[in-house]
C-alpha cells in the first residue's frame, strides 16, 4: 500500500468517528432539553422536526450563521486558538476508545495515559479562553475551572489506577476483556471497586465542568464563565466540545467499570449473553442520561464545597481503595478474564 | 462517634438519591404545557384585555365623552377631547386615545362608564409594528368593538346577575 491510500483510508475512519459523534452531539442536546424538560414537567423543543428533532440542528445553523465577535482588549490569537483547544483534545480521546472486540481506530498500549493526557489538555482551551478575552467574568471562570479541573484530575486519575490494578494494562480493550467471565454483570469491575466507580463518575462530571460542578459556567454569579465573551461558531466550538467530553465521560465509565460492549447477561444465555457494541451504546446512553438526571436535580455546589469534595473526600477514599485493590489482586479476589 | 456514623451515611448520598427519585418520578408526570397556539386556556368572562368602544344596536356610539373614564384612570392612558358633533350637535368624543403602553389593565374604566361604552374585551393576542401605534385612537376602537360585539356582549350578559 502507497502512503496516500494509508492516509485516505485513516481519513475516513476518522470521519467514520468524528462525524456521528457530532451527530451524537446534537442529538444528546436535544435529549438533554428533552429529558430536563419532562422532568421539570415541561414538553421541550417540540416544533422543528418531528418531536423537535431538528431543533439542535437548527441551533447549530444559528449560531454558525451569527458574527463571531473578539472584545477589542483581546488577545485575537488566543482568543480564536481557545476554541480549538478546547475542541481538538475532545475528539483525539476518540482515537483510543474501543466500540467492539477490534472495533478501534488506534488500538495503543498505553491508551489510559493516552487519554489523561488528553483530557487535561482540554482544560488549556477553557484557562486560554478566559485570560485572552481580558474580561473580569471569563477570567474568574476561567480560574475556577482550573483549580476544580486540576484536583478532580486526581481522583479520576486514582480510581483509573485502581482499574489498571486490576486488570493489569493500559490498553483499553485489554481492560475491557479483563472484565469478561461467565457470571456476566458479576465479573465487573464496578462490583469491587464500587466506591472507585462512583467517585469515577462524579469526577467526570466535575471534569466536564456540567452541572452541580459547573463553576466554571455559573450562570447566576459569573454570567456564562469563561466563554462569556465567545458569540457565534465560536462558541459552538466550545458547546461541540463540552458535549464530546460528556459523551466520553458516558463511554469511558461502561469501558472501565461495566464491561463495555460485554452483555450484563451470562455468556450461556446463548444471543442476549453475547458481547457486542450495542450494549457499549446502552450503557453510554444511561450514563450520559445520568448527566442530565443530575442536571435537572442538584443545585450548583459552593466553591469551598467543590473543593472540599475533591481534596478531602474522594481523595483519600482513593487512596484506601487504591489499597485494597492492591490485596484483591495479589490474593486473587478479583479473578480476571475468562 | 455520632460524627462518624454520619460521615460514613454521607458516603452512601442517601440524600442525593431522594432528590434523584423525586425527579425521576416529575419525568413520567403529565406535563402542564398547553401548546399556544393550537390550544388555549379557557379565559373568565372577566378577563380584561384589549379595549373597545361599543354601539347601541341602533349604530349610535355609546360614548357621551363625560370623561369618568380620563378621571378615574390610575396610569393615565386615556385622553379625551370633547365638542358638538355637526351633524345634531350632541355632545361627543372628538378624540379618543388609549396609550395601551402606560394601561395597565385595570378595568376602572369599563367600571366608571355610564353607558358601558369603554370596555375591555377578553383579546390578548394582539401586536404593533412601529412605533406610536400602541396609542390606539377612536376609530380602531370602535372598529374593535363592532367586530367583537357579539363577544363582548355575551360576556357582560354572562356577569350582569352578579353585579
Amino acid at each position: 500500500m502507497n502512503d496516500a491510500l494509508i492516509f485516505g483510508i485513516t481519513l475516513a475512519k476518522i470521519l467514520v468517528i468524528a462525524v456521528p459523534l457530532i451527530i451524537a452531539v446534537a442529538m444528546y442536546v436535544w435529549w438533554e432539553r428533552k429529558v430536563i424538560g419532562w422532568m421539570h414537567v415541561r414538553i421541550g423543543p417540540n416544533k422543528i422536526g418531528p418531536f423537535g428533532l431538528l431543533q439542535a440542528f437548527a441551533d447549530v445553523f444559528k449560531l454558525l450563521l451569527k458574527e463571531v465577535i473578539a472584545p477589542t482588549n483581546a488577545n485575537r490569537a488566543l482568543f480564536f486558538l481557545a476554541p480549538l483547544l478546547a475542541v481538538i483534545p475532545a475528539f483525539a480521546v476518540w482515537s483510543v476508545i474501543p466500540f467492539d472486540q477490534h472495533v478501534v481506530l488506534a488500538n495503543i498500549n498505553a491508551g489510559l495515559l493516552f487519554l489523561l493526557a488528553m483530557t487535561s489538555l482540554g482544560v488549556y482551551g477553557i484557562i486560554l479562553a478566559g485570560w485572552s478575552s481580558n474580561s473580569r467574568y471569563a477570567l474568574l471562570g476561567a480560574m475556577r475551572s482550573a483549580a476544580q479541573v486540576i484536583s478532580y484530575e486526581i481522583a479520576m486519575g486514582m480510581s483509573l489506577v485502581c482499574v489498571l490494578i486490576l486488570a493489569g494494562s493500559l490498553n483499553f480493550t485489554d481492560i475491557v476483556n479483563a472484565q469478561a467471565g461467565p457470571k456476566g454483570i458479576f465479573e465487573w469491575f464496578w462490583l469491587p471497586l464500587l466506591p472507585m466507580f462512583l467517585i469515577y463518575y462524579i469526577s467526570g462530571v466535575a471534569e466536564t465542568n456540567r452541572a452541580p460542578f459547573d463553576m466554571a459556567e455559573g450562570e447566576s454569579e459569573i454570567v456564562a464563565g469563561f466563554h462569556v465573551e465567545y458569540s457565534g461558531s465560536a462558541f459552538a466550538i466550545f458547546f461541540l466540545a463540552e458535549y464530546a467530553n460528556m459523551i466520553l465521560v458516558s463511554f469511558l465509565a461502561p469501558i472501565l467499570f461495566l464491561g463495555g460492549w460485554l452483555s450484563p447477561f451470562p455468556q450461556a444465555w446463548g444471543a442476549i449473553g453475547a458481547p457486542g457494541w450495542w450494549w457499549l451504546i446502552i450503557k453510554a446512553f444511561v450514563f450520559a442520561t445520568a448527566f442530565l438526571w443530575l442536571r435537572a436535580t442538584f443545585p450548583r455546589y459552593r466553591y469551598d464545597q467543590i473543593m472540599r469534595l475533591g481534596w478531602k473526600v474522594f481523595i483519600p477514599i482513593s487512596i484506601v481503595w487504591i489499597f485494597a485493590a492492591g490485596l484483591f489482586k495479589y490474593y486473587n479476589i478479583v479473578t480476571i478474564g475468562h | 462517634m455520632k460524627r462518624i456514623i454520619t460521615y460514613f451515611k454521607s458516603l452512601l448520598l442517601l440524600e442525593l438519591f431522594a432528590g434523584l427519585w423525586l425527579t425521576l418520578k416529575y419525568l413520567f408526570k403529565p406535563k402542564y404545557t398547553m401548546h399556544f397556539p393550537m390550544e388555549k386556556i379557557p379565559r373568565s368572562n372577566r378577563f380584561r384585555g384589549l379595549h373597545a368602544l361599543r354601539r347601541y344596536p341602533n349604530g349610535e356610539e355609546r360614548c357621551i365623552a363625560c370623561k369618568l373614564c380620563e378621571a378615574v384612570c390610575p396610569a393615565l392612558a386615556i385622553t379625551i377631547d370633547s365638542g358638538p358633533r355637526a351633524a345634531d350637535g350632541t355632545r361627543r368624543t372628538t378624540r379618543y386615545d388609549i396609550d395601551l403602553f402606560k394601561c395597565i389593565f385595570c378595568g376602572f374604566c369599563e367600571e366608571s362608564c355610564p353607558v358601558d361604552s369603554i370596555v375591555e374585551t377578553d383579546i390578548l393576542e394582539y401586536h404593533f409594528e412601529q412605533r406610536g401605534q400602541n396609542v390606539i385612537h377612536k376609530p380602531q376602537l370602535l372598529a374593535i368593538g363592532d367586530r367583537f360585539e357579539p363577544r363582548i356582549a355575551a360576556a357582560r350578559a354572562q356577569d350582569a346577575a352578579y353585579r
